[in-house]
């Protein structure tokens, strides 16, 4: 049985997460992941030994097409949701991610 | 009577006989929207005047050309499934602006059948969660009592169809999020099996579980519905390239051997009395019909719950990695505003120590506050929440405790499902243990919002298609849905038994109080 989930805990998946929390969400996220994964984990008393388990229910393998030259969306199209893009050029725009 | 209240059927007959056209449908369709959402708030988008100019091209078709089996029939679409050059936000702060450059497959199918989308309605965040109240836009409210929830996820297409301001409408469903909603707003709702429809355009939740399908008034109507929106997708790996039958065509009131099954072990706690009357009834009713009653166990449906939040919320917080103010929709960036403000609190070192790369001192953790910050105001609470729930179940140490075990418990669900169909053709059940909640009452305890969907999650873990069909109403006058779970591929029995049913009892033809005050 994993120990209750802790602040601790909380600020390490946050930061997988890539979500900034506040003081009061960590401490409100705390107590409820803890009170579903405890909810949760009754699932841990099953036998389960030998069981495959389902990542999908599709049976089928996945088909195969002819890899024929296709047109797709246009630029200025997809451009028009960016916050910030350097159009002309065709580039997203990010913060600086390389020193000076 | 407004043109507004008739069936996508008698709409589309009565354009073929020119009682009226198109343009008067959604005319009529529009001033029910203009009237009733100020109290219902069913869209989080109204698009009168394309859809206007889309019905007159509907009436300008030669009658040689024929009528498109859809042919001038209003429709509001939940806002999680694309449409091109109409804002689509799936009710997030995170897609306020977004307008797709691409139609998802079930729009363009549903437009090239000749259908006339008049808006795009409010849904919990992502499609997370069963009461609308999570979305960034505010809850919408149940036609039938607007002091409560009109269920979720896909609330405001539920609203939409019981209010009589559309015909029809398209909602997904991941864990009950068309049939939950359907059932507590008395409209029909369903979730095809998986694969039938395709995702492509659907904004991803759960991807081994999201589906598409539709909520109208009749069961005639979602079969005429699935039959537009089915069939295999280029587009879309997972869609199937089993035939899609002729579903009006299923629909022979004629149900008379028909084995329904009823896992009565599961029925006997937590569902509400007025739930289990109306249950109970309709039971009786198909009966009645000529349909035969067969017990039938489902040994771990009890651990639907706990498997179903662990394997949605590990999918989610995959799928969902991909907002991160880059490409699309908001930004949240003031690092580059040269403020010398610090925003946040201090970091713990076990934040510091997951940054890439290195220390805060770095170049690259501006990227990394701009994800950071993007994603803390883009997102709400519950998406937070099992975007959290859902990265801890899949990281080092609890993978297998966790997202592994439930894979496998998800395993014996399908089994159970699989021994029932041996002895019934459907598995009959309560939509939701209770009818519709109060706003406000579930939202500060996610644990009980999570158990609304008891009976629904199962079906999507297992792929089955299930509809849901109204049943009666509860003594307070709220209304109860009927839930029937099919085979793989097998709606067409579904559609059948539903359908008949509807004919038996007609309690689809009450209306909601709230579509005739002040008229």
């Amino acid at each position: 049985m994993p120990e209750r989930l802790t602040k601790v805990d909380v600020e390490r998946i946050a930061a997988l997460a890539r979500l900034e929390l506040g003081e009061a969400e960590k401490d409100l996220y705390t107590r409820q992941l803890a009170a579903i994964l405890e909810f949760a984990a009754q699932i841990r008393a099953l036998d389960t030994e030998g069981v495959e388990p389902t990542t999908h229910v599709l049976t089928r393998q996945a088909p195969e097409r002819t890899d024929d030259p296709r047109s797709s969306l246009e630029r200025a199209d997809v451009f028009a949701n960016a916050p910030e893009a350097a159009r002309e050029a065709g580039f997203f725009t990010v913060p600086k991610v390389i020193g000076s | 009577m407004t043109l507004a209240a008739l069936t996508a059927r008698e709409i589309r007959d009565g354009i073929g006989r020119r009682a009226f056209s198109a343009v008067e449908v959604c005319r009529a369709a529009l001033a029910e929207v203009d009237r009733l959402e100020p109290r219902l708030h069913a869209f989080n988008t109204i698009v009168a005047d394309r859809a206007l100019e889309r019905a007159a091209a509907i009436d300008r078709r030669p009658p040689s050309a024929g009528l498109p089996p859809l042919a001038g029939v209003p429709i509001a679409v939940k806002d999680n499934i694309c449409t091109r050059g109409i804002r689509t936000t799936a009710s997030s702060r995170i897609l306020d602006t977004f307008v797709p450059p691409y139609d998802a497959t079930v729009a363009a199918r549903l437009e090239a059948a000749g259908a006339v989308i008049i808006g795009k309605t409010n849904c919990d965040e992502f499609a997370m969660g069963s009461s609308t109240e999570n979305s960034a836009f505010g809850p919408s409210r149940n036609p039938w009592a607007l002091d409560r929830i009109p269920g979720g996820s896909s609330g405001g297409s539920a609203v939409a169809v019981a209010a009589r301001m559309a015909p029809i409408a398209l909602g997904s469903d991941t864990g009950g999020s068309i049939r939950q909603p359907a059932a507590l707003c008395g409209v029909v709702g369903l979730k095809p099996t998986y694969g039938r429809v395709s995702r492509y355009g659907l904004i991803a939740f759960a991807s081994s579980l999201d589906q598409v399908g539709p909520i109208s008034r009749t069961v005639y109507d979602t079969a005429a519905v699935l039959a537009a929106i089915a069939g295999a997708d280029p587009a879309d790996s997972t869609s199937s390239a089993q035939p899609v039958p002729d579903f009006t065509a299923a629909l022979t009131n004629d149900i008379g051997g028909v084995r329904v099954g009823v896992p009565q072990a599961i029925l006997d706690h937590g569902v509400d009395e007025g739930v289990t009357r109306a249950f109970e009834a309709a039971l009786e009713r198909l009966e009645a019909r000529g349909a035969s009653l067969v017990d039938i166990d489902l040994p771990h449906a009890g651990y639907g719950i706990p498997v179903y939040y662990l394997v949605a919320t590990a999918e989610a917080s995959s799928n969902l990695a991909r907002y991160d103010g880059v490409r699309y929709g908001l930004r949240v960036d003031d690092s580059a505003e040269g403020t010398g403000q610090p925003l946040r609190a201090p970091r713990s070192p076990a934040e510091q120590s997951m940054d890439e790369p290195g220390s805060s001192g770095d170049p690259g953790s501006d990227l990394l506050r701009m994800y950071e910050r993007t994603r803390e105001a883009g997102f709400g609470a519950e998406v937070k929440r099992r975007i959290m729930l859902g990265t801890y179940v899949l990281s080092a140490g609890y993978y297998e405790a966790y997202y592994l075990k439930a894979q496998r418990v998800r395993t014996l669900i399908r089994g159970d499902f699989e021994r029932a169909f041996e002895v019934a053709d459907v598995v009959a059940t309560p939509t939701s243990p209770t009818a519709a909640f109060r706003l406000g009452d579930r939202i500060h305890d996610p644990l009980q919002m999570y158990l609304a969907d008891v009976f629904t999650v199962t079906a999507p873990l297992a792929g089955l298609p299930a509809i849901s069909v109204p049943c009666g109403f509860t003594p307070d006058r709220l209304p109860v849905g009927l839930q029937l779970t099919g085979r793989l591929f097998d709606e067409e029995t579904l559609l059948r038994v539903a359908d008949a049913y509807e004919r038996e009892t007609g309690w689809w033809k009450a209306w909601p109080p709230v579509v005739d005050a002040d008229r």
